[in-house]
């Protein structure tokens, strides 16, 4: 009988969870559709937003969420990772509200008639530096030399000038937005010869990778090297140091925007929370989390 | 070389292999551990994570995989173990049996990221929910859901038939065998066997990075139920452990990124250590309890391992 | 009164059958609806971006952000067997020896040490399996061997970790299988231990301990994570054991979310999905044929 209640007690509670789906589905559309509805003043917003997508940016977008919510606390905001894939999927099929991505909707996006309902809004820029393996004794490398290394036709540090060490290449998987970036700035028309070196799935894993590896080199976003226990070895690009700077004035070329994408203009909390990562006011937290503010590029 | 000398050899041999899968395991509990030192402070355990400073805890983290736990075994078990019901006493031999059978042994070959990327369609964005525990939870459902069959099948099986027949005789129907009879006493292996799977639940990432998400919302108890921020609303999006360590090793910018990854292996480990210890405890409990003497079946709870 | 009673009946056996064939079925939706999102997805690379099948499946040129793009699958394919079937080839001895420990050589120890051990080894996730592979194994093998250390050789090491348990339980629970009277005949007839576990035990066990080999390599197929972080993940046929490769999984869990539904290059590694599910059908059926021969 003690059996035969539980197993009832537990389709019960399977019955409850699902309707307890049906309510939780109802009451989240309620809530974002007074905050639609009520808030008309610019000064308050409400509301529930998801963001998805880039993990590159989602640092950045977790402390600018924070930050908003502590200014707005009607607004709730949830930040996932997923890749910039993911982002531009969820979007485009009404998922989430802001979809965060490495590079514009459009180039990940083959139709390009879906493109069109998706706006892309640059928020901040993000620059990548060149890391090499604490042992290199090289600090700067030419475009060219960059390319010869990636594409497989230089394998040794002393023909760029360094010790006589095997250069093992690291890089980011294809459809990384990192090495997209990689590929668009320095690479250029120069392919990246796929049968050299390893694929690390992500900056952490790089990381650690060119670390403990002799003589390595790959890419990583200058975000990721912020924090104090970073101990990579950055190469200058053209004897260029990757800065805000030199960025602005067009001496360093390996950067790129990141972006936020909403299906159609975005609206209320939304466009509220999507001003407020580009505004002044967030500036100064962007440039300590290594990224590049809006207001520096404009 | 006689066969006794070789026999000699062959022994020793086995004990080597034995002792290196030891002192193997042990090694890796103290290296997980040794670089984790330090995870059981309250700052850590309990604290709030931080994206920009050093010394952020867990808190948020281990309340979801403890939560998501508990979900996930809600729903998993009870029909785990009448699926484990339905093929032990109901399912006739033939066909059909072979094609569930078919369907478990695909299910459970399934690799994780495939399940992950069903769920992220079906309950994420299908549902509407977006990400949510709850979403989490199915998804490790499905990759539980073989295993716990087996569990539950074996388990029935195992009960010997004579006490099934001896029911029977006494004129019980079919179903009052099967739950006053039977279930009592497969329940130390399910008891086992589901405590087992509870490890493997609380370890799981590739599945729940696309379905219960990789953050959490600012938990408050003092909130509304249906409200995100309500530690057991189910429809809130909740990193667990697992996550936050493939996180934190993949795209942490947090400057002691490396060291909380690793305090918080430390704790799964330990946390897997602790289900496995109570695994045998509540067995050997249970064993007693429904038998009444303190004789153990250890060969056939082998089984349970695979 | 009877009535009473025969309503009882129904609603003590009828409603409990139910409910148990409920979740009976609910694992044959559940699983249908997979396999049905899956092939519905990895078909369309060939419906709907024209890729040959004959270029998926025979091609080693995986070049899907080309301007001309290459779909070949090849190198994912080997690349998984490879390191699944390295895997087994490395775990199986230690696997039935151990299985031999439990079951003869010290019953008592095995169940209260070695058996533990063992289900201790399946619950670390393999998330700590491949950050201990990072930590630990690379650099040792670099030391060893030079070069980089990321190759199909620590994708093998790290998976024959996690596949041991698998083997031997089932090969344990083959080798408790064989009648205690094959033991004591052979015995009888003046055998060593040694010689009656490796001339009478283990042979009569052995489809049961081929399908333990079976289910760990089908385990090993499906690995994602763990794998991805040592194997190094280049795109090439590697060149020996100490080269890195690249895997299905691997591929999938890295390129999947960064690419949108419905391009050609989504699509394609949906096809890899597909592949990967075609290839577990196969192991199963593989362990049901075993499993057939043994019954005769």
């Amino acid at each position: 009988m003690m059996w035969k209640k539980s197993m009832k007690f537990g389709i019960a509670a399977l019955l409850i969870t699902g309707m307890l789906a049906g309510c939780g589905k109802a009451n989240n559309t309620t809530e974002e559709n007074a905050g639609n509805t009520d808030t008309k003043q610019e000064e308050s917003y409400s509301g529930t937003i998801t963001l998805a997508g880039s993990t590159a940016l989602q640092p950045l977008a977790e402390e600018a969420a924070n930050q908003f919510m502590e200014k707005y606390p009607d607004v709730s905001i949830t930040v996932q990772g997923g890749g910039s894939g993911t982002g531009v999927n969820q979007v485009a099929a009404g998922a989430v509200q802001i979809g965060n991505s490495d590079v514009p909707s459009a180039e990940k996006l083959e139709d390009k008639s879906k493109a069109g309902e998706l706006i892309d809004h640059k928020v901040a820029g993000i620059a990548f530096a060149l890391v090499v393996n604490k042992d290199v004794n090289v600090d700067s490398l030419t475009v060219k030399q960059i390319q010869d290394i990636f594409s497989g036709k230089i394998t040794n540090w002393k023909d760029v000038g360094g010790k006589d060490e095997k250069i093992n290449v690291i890089n980011r998987p294809a459809s990384s937005g990192t090495r997209a970036t990689f590929e668009k700035t320095v690479m250029k028309d120069v392919k990246i010869n796929e049968a050299i070196g390893t694929v690390q799935d992500s900056n952490g894993a790089v990381e650690q990778a060119i670390n403990s590896t002799p003589g390595s080199i790959s890419y990583v976003a200058m975000s990721y090297l912020i924090g104090e226990n970073k101990d990579l070895k950055t190469l200058k690009i053209d004897g260029v140091e990757p800065t805000i700077e030199n960025i602005k004035t067009e001496k360093y070329p390996f950067w790129s925007y990141e972006y936020m994408i909403t299906k159609g203009e975005p609206k209320d909390a939304v466009r509220g929370f999507i001003d407020y990562v580009k505004s002044e006011e967030f500036a100064s937290k962007v440039k300590e989390m290594g990224y590049i503010p809006m207001s520096e590029l404009e | 070389m006689t066969s006794r000398v070789v026999d000699k050899v062959w022994t020793s041999i086995f004990y080597v292999i034995a002792a290196f899968v030891i002192s193997l395991l042990i090694f890796f509990f103290v290296t997980v551990l040794s670089k984790g030192w330090g995870f059981w402070q309250p700052d850590f355990l309990f604290g709030k994570p931080s994206n920009t400073q050093a010394g952020g805890g867990v808190g948020p983290q281990l309340i979801n995989s403890l939560y998501m736990l508990v979900i996930t075994l809600l729903i998993s078990v009870p029909l785990g173990l009448g699926a484990g019901i339905y093929l032990a006493e109901y399912a006739k031999q033939g066909r059909m049996l072979n094609f569930i059978r078919l369907c478990i042994e695909t299910m459970a070959s399934l690799p994780s990221i495939v399940v992950g990327l069903f769920g992220l369609l079906a309950f994420v964005t299908l549902t509407g929910w977006g990400y949510t525990l709850i979403g989490g939870a199915l998804a490790i459902t499905i990759l539980n859901l073989p295993g716990l069959t087996r569990i539950c099948e074996n388990a029935i099986l195992d009960v010997p038939s004579s006490i099934k027949e001896g029911s029977l005789a006494l004129g019980a129907t079919r179903w009052q065998t099967l739950v006053k009879v039977i279930l009592p006493s497969a329940l130390p292996q399910i008891m086992t066997g589901v405590i087992l799977a509870a490890g493997r639940i609380f370890g799981e990432a590739a599945a729940l990075i696309y379905t219960a998400g990789l953050t959490t919302p600012l938990l408050n108890f003092a909130a509304d139920l249906s409200s995100k921020a309500h530690p057991l609303n189910v429809f809130r999006p909740a990193e667990t452990l697992t996550v936050h360590i493939w996180k934190l090793n993949s795209e942490g910018i947090v400057p002691d990124a490396k060291i909380i990854a690793a305090k918080s292996a430390a704790i799964l480990v330990i946390m897997v250590l602790l289900f496995n210890i109570t695994a045998r405890f509540a067995s050997a409990a249970l064993q007693r309890y429904f038998t009444g003497n303190r004789r153990r079946t250890t060969k056939k709870k082998m089984s349970n391992v695979a | 009164m009877k009535e009473k009673r025969r309503l009882n009946y129904w609603k003590n056996e009828y409603i409990g059958r139910i409910l148990v064939t409920f979740c009976g079925l609910l694992i044959v939706i559940t699983t249908l609806s997979i396999i049905a999102f899956i092939c519905g997805k990895g078909i369309q690379s060939f419906t709907e971006n024209g890729i040959s099948l004959k270029e998926m499946l025979f091609s080693t040129e995986w070049k899907p952000s080309d301007s001309h793009p290459k779909y070949g699958a090849v190198i994912f394919i080997v690349g998984s067997m490879l390191v699944s079937i390295g895997a087994v080839l490395l775990s199986t001895p230690i696997a039935i020896a151990l299985a031999i420990f439990m079951n003869f050589i010290s019953p008592k120890f095995g169940s209260a040490v070695l058996k533990p051990v063992l289900e201790l080894l399946v619950g670390i996730p393999s998330v700590v399996y491949g950050w201990l592979g990072v930590t630990l194994l690379i650099p040792l093998l670099r030391e060893w061997f030079g070069g980089v250390g990321f190759s199909l050789l620590a994708g093998i090491i790290v998976l024959s970790i996690m596949i041991l348990p698998t083997i031997t339980s089932i090969a344990s629970d083959a080798l408790s299988g064989v009648p205690f009277s094959y033991l004591e005949a052979s015995y009888g007839l003046g055998s060593t231990r040694w010689q009656a576990i490796s001339r009478v035990i283990v042979p009569a066990a052995r489809t049961g301990i081929l399908t333990g080999i079976v289910l760990g390599l089908a385990r090993a197929f499906g690995e994602a994570l763990a794998v991805q972080m040592v194997i190094g993940n280049t795109v090439k046929l590697p060149s020996g054991l100490y080269s890195p490769t690249a895997t299905l999984t691997g591929i999938l869990t890295m390129d999947m979310s960064n690419t949108i539904n419905g391009t050609a290059w989504n699509n394609a590694l949906w096809t890899l999905a597909m592949i990967l599910l075609f290839i577990s059908f196969f192991f199963i059926v593989l362990i049901r044929m075993i499993g057939q021969r043994g019954e005769r």
